[in-house]
């Protein structure tokens, strides 16, 4: 049976039988990868503890006929501890692995594995706190699946921006001769912030005021869900308190 | 694919938890084939357990009375709470015959993948246990992996009151384990070896 190996971080793992799991990865090279661990909820295996949630390991595997078997597991990063540590990061990190889960139905690539490790280390290390950590990721990893947003250009005509009518459906900001009726108007500050949310600009993002942070929330919730095409469970569970 | 009714059974079976497509078969057809094998009495049991087995009003523990067994004994300690995740863990702990206190079953972990948040556990409840002050320490002892920790986390952090320790076992767990497969000797010595997270 062929082998193969890679480095993968873990999404979500499932119960299976009476103590095996079901790991969902995102690896380096082979995209996404759902595997069986076998014996791993048993307490003498020494297995479980790398292949939980937001870890990195370097896994061997051989093909299986339905799903792929975890033969080797050796750690490479491991953000669990300091995330769960902490009910904003926890949350936070649980949305990003949900969204990656999703995202890469159609194939991971190297950029969405990078841009989540990148994501879950920040968050671990609390480098710009879970909520901005969190909206930055989730424009990013649309961003790469093709969908970016547009914070200053009309998104439908290119008319340069600034613009401040905001339509999810229609890709961003648009502008006044295009918007729809009612269409929601964004203060500009809360456009400055998903900019720099998008281009990775943490000193603009950090110098942002609470009101504004929640108000870009509240449109990177609703544009992610929209190109997700369904909801994400766990978004309704962030503790934006931090 | 079966006809109507074996299918029906394999498909029942196949709905629970750790039970997949295969096995669910090959027990619809030891069911079927095996002639021992006493369907009603099965039948029966399934019945009854539903009609009598429920969760008791103080610990959420199964009991077929209002309160559970351990609820219900006077020699166990009013001073001291385990919060574990599922009523297995109660029966795992009983084993190791250490704890003398009493128990409360959060009915989960955290999980916000799963859609399961702190409103979904029975944590309120529990709050409500501490309010008179009887209780003098909180042992949290969800399961070792990822969810568990993220749950003991969120309530030493929740659980902040004057003269009221809260302890979480002791590592020696091995990490992404279940609570309920580790054997009693090692249950054992993680209550011994209890570490104080809060108070
Ligand atoms: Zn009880």
């Amino acid at each position: 049976m062929p082998l193969y190996r890679d480095e993968a971080v873990v999404l979500r793992t499932h119960k299976l039988g009476e103590a095996d799991r079901i790991v969902t990865m995102l690896s380096r090279e082979h995209g996404k990868i759902r595997a069986v661990a076998k014996g791993v909820r048993r307490t003498a295996s020494k297995f479980g503890s790398r292949l939980e949630p937001f870890m990195v390991a370097d896994v061997q595997l051989y093909e299986g006929r339905s799903l792929d078997i975890i033969t080797q597991a050796e750690s490479i990063g491991s953000y669990g501890a300091e995330i769960t540590e902490d009910y904003a990061s926890y949350t936070a990190a649980s949305v990003m692995v949900e969204t990656a889960d999703k995202i890469t139905d159609d194939g991971g690539s190297l950029q969405q594995y990078l841009l989540l490790i990148g994501a879950l280390r920040s968050l671990a290390r609390r480098e710009h706190g879970a909520s901005l950590t969190l909206d930055s990721y989730l424009l990013r990893s649309l961003s790469i699946a093709g969908w970016a947003p547009s914070f200053v250009d009309c998104a439908v005509t290119g008319a340069p921006g600034p613009h401040t009518a905001f339509v999810v459906q229609l890709g961003g900001v648009v502008a006044d001769d295009v918007a729809p009726p009612g269409a929601p108007r964004l203060d500009p500050a809360t456009l400055d912030l998903l900019a720099a949310l998008l281009a990775g600009d943490w000193p603009v993002a950090a110098a942002s005021p609470e009101r504004i942070r929640s108000q870009a929330s509240g449109i990177v919730a609703a544009y992610t869900q929209f190109h997700l095409e369904r909801s994400l469970r766990s978004l309704q569970h962030v503790d934006r308190g931090a | 694919m079966y006809e109507g009714i074996v299918q029906e059974l394999i498909d029942e079976l196949g709905r629970l938890p750790g039970i997949g497509p295969k096995s669910a078969q090959r027990i619809a057809f030891h069911i079927l084939q095996t002639e021992a094998f006493d369907v009603s009495r099965l039948a029966e049991v399934l019945v009854e357990v539903r009609e009598k087995v429920r969760f008791c009003e103080v610990c959420g523990n199964v009991t077929e009375q209002e309160r559970c067994a351990i609820c219900r004994d006077p020699r166990r300690s009013a001073a001291t709470i385990c919060v574990v995740e599922e009523a297995k863990d109660v029966a795992a702990i009983e084993r190791t015959r250490e704890f003398k206190g009493l128990y409360h079953v959060l009915g989960g972990a955290i999980s916000p993948i799963d859609g399961v948040g702190p409103e979904d556990l029975r944590i309120r409840q529990l709050m409500e246990r501490l309010a008179d002050g009887t209780v003098t320490e909180v042992i949290i002892a969800t399961d070792p992996n990822l969810e568990g920790e993220a749950t003991a986390s969120y309530l030493s952090r929740l659980l902040v009151q004057p003269n009221l320790r809260v302890t979480r076992l002791a590592s020696g767990l091995p990490v992404g384990g279940d609570l309920e497969y580790a054997d009693e000797v090692t249950l054992g010595r993680a209550f011994e070896g209890r570490r104080v997270v809060q108070g």
